[in-house]
């Protein structure tokens, strides 16, 4: 399969700003493409970059083939681009949006309403209401529907899960696997939740302008050198200062109910169990584990 | 030896014309504990944490913050609690020393202490040569930082979180939790909301919104025990499947 977005050594500044350093990527036809990494790390320029909006200062990008500043208008209608912010129209109603989207496209929600039918049935009983009364989790849905009726070949979605709860993001997820698997539909990404990111065929970790490294969650995970160990006692607050002045310790981090902590060239777990003992906790568990995505990107971004 | 609370909760509701927002919540907060608060968009959280900041008047039920009646004495509530969202922490265009002198005047607080008090916080923070920066041209990470000291900078009892270390990288949001426990161990009670599920594990005890009601109130590891899950976000996926609620 060949790539159906390419992204070559692009840069873009603002002001004193430079939101993107130079980064490159390629994204196959049918995968589901992650962009992770923090706020400010350039996402959305990149989005609004391949969405056409927003011209790169050097560097080229491709979608289908098409170059983003020669090509726009033809990218615009192979793309479907939900922005981080809702844009949608808030004074209209759910099935307004959604015909203003598809007229515009000169389409009708009929012709696509296939693609769409998942998303748009948990929000179908709403359709007389106005986008603006609609709660936070009815909205994205909307949103994505809007995105889809054009039937485009490459989603681009910015955020769509922020400040959203787990289950509605286990669904939402649930969601962007169907459109790949059932309707061919490349996805390309962006979360700051890291565990979205083993829901990804593929993943850019991004800070700061950079792309730390492109790859399969479990080639990234795989690919974590350090010595890595879990720990946690009865008196967490206490222990996290106590692993901290233990020298052998690299770094020290909270993991839900334990500490992972990373192991200096030279030192090996027993000396750190035996100093967390040495310390007086009680009931110490000290594990060996594997890195997880936020371990990798920790450990990348130091 | 008697345990103290600070938030005391019975009965709590509040309706919105036939909408049951809240429904009858009842629950105790402790002294110097992490209390998190959890529930799926459209739970009832927003609706619970703003009676309890004295912000939204109860349709019925008892509660008491910081030892004032939330009906009566919201006033006194206000004064006593600190608040800090991620939509809303602080003011972009003053810089960050005026920030300070802002919200310590709001708190009545003297000159003399706000002075002192900042050159402590900027000291603590590492943040003293930052003091006549625009608030806007800081980083995302010491913004928060900054918000959360600045949330408690008048010593409250208790401060509120509203989602608060959403869109920072992973080693940040991390020092931001490690300044949540600092303030819990000199004895600030933190009551705070997330979505993330690995802070969750933070908090000393944990409640979950389904419908307006608390469904599970416990220790993260009393929780995983009850449902024999493994993690909070197993436990936030088995009560919230329950909701009925349609958002």
């Amino acid at each position: 399969m060949g790539n159906i977005v390419t992204v070559s050594e692009v840069c873009k500044r603002y002001g004193k700003v430079q939101a993107l350093r130079g980064v490159s990527m390629e994204v196959a036809e049918g995968e589901i493409f992650g962009l992770i990494g923090p706020d400010g790390a350039g996402k959305t320029t990149l989005f609004r970059i391949l969405a056409t909006l927003l011209l790169a200062d050097s560097g080229t990008a491709t979608v289908d083939g098409l170059d983003v500043r020669r090509d726009y208008r033809k990218i615009r209608r192979c793309i479907g681009y939900m922005p981080g912010r809702f844009s949608l129209y808030q004074d209209l109603t759910v099935r307004e949006n959604l015909e203003f989207f598809a007229t515009t496209f000169n389409t009708t929600i009929e012709r696509n309403y296939h693609l769409i039918e998942d998303i748009y049935r948990h929000i179908e009983r709403f359709k007389h209401r106005r986008a603006g009364k609609l709660s936070g989790g009815m909205k994205q849905k909307l949103a994505l529907s809007c995105a889809l009726i054009h039937a485009p070949r490459v989603l681009l979605l910015d955020e769509p899960t922020t400040g959203v709860d787990p289950v509605s993001r286990k669904e939402f997820w649930e969601m962007l696997f169907r459109l790949k698997t059932q309707h061919g539909i490349t996805i390309v990404v962006s979360t700051p939740y890291m565990d979205e990111a083993m829901k990804c065929d593929r993943i850019a970790l991004v800070q700061n302008g950079h792309f730390l490294k492109i790859d399969t969650p479990a080639a990234i995970t795989g690919s974590y050198a350090k010595s890595l160990w879990s720990v946690r006692s009865e008196q967490m607050h206490r222990l996290l200062d106590d692993l901290r002045q233990w020298p052998g310790a690299d770094t020290v981090f909270s993991f839900g109910e334990t500490y992972h902590v990373t192991i200096k060239n030279g030192y090996d777990s027993e000396q750190l169990q035996h100093h967390v003992a040495h310390c007086g906790h009680q009931q110490v568990l000290v594990q060996h584990i594997e890195a997880s995505i936020e371990d990798a990107f920790m450990a990348l971004s130091d | 030896m008697k345990e103290k609370f600070v938030i005391e909760v019975d009965g709590l509701s509040k309706q919105f014309g036939n909408f049951v927002a809240v429904n009858h919540i009842s629950f105790q907060v402790k002294e110097g504990e992490i209390f998190g608060f959890l529930g799926a968009n459209g739970a009832g959280k927003t609706t619970a944490m703003r009676m309890l900041c004295g912000l939204s008047v109860p349709t019925s039920g008892h509660a008491t913050v910081a030892g004032y009646d939330v009906y009566r004495q919201s006033e006194q509530v206000k004064r006593n609690i600190g608040y800090m969202s991620q939509k809303f922490a602080l003011y972009d265009d003053l810089t960050v020393g005026e920030n300070l002198k802002l919200f310590g005047g709001i708190y009545r607080m003297s000159r003399h202490q706000i002075r002192q008090k900042s050159d402590h916080l900027l000291a603590e923070l590492g943040f003293t040569a930052e003091r006549g920066t625009m608030v806007r041209s800081l980083p995302l990470g010491w913004k928060q930082k900054l918000a959360f000291s600045l949330a408690i900078f008048h010593d409250p009892k208790i401060v509120f979180l509203d989602e608060p270390s959403g869109g920072v990288d992973p080693i940040t949001r991390r020092q931001f939790w490690e300044l949540i426990y600092r303030a819990a161990d000199r004895g600030i009670t933190v009551f705070v909301t997330t979505h993330y599920m690995d802070e969750a594990e933070y908090c000393d005890r944990v409640s979950i919104m389904v419908d307006g009601h608390i469904k599970a109130l416990d220790s993260p590891a009393m929780l995983k025990q009850m449902f024999q899950v493994g993690s909070m976000y197993d436990v936030f996926l088995a009560l919230a499947r329950t909701a009925t609620r349609s958002e």
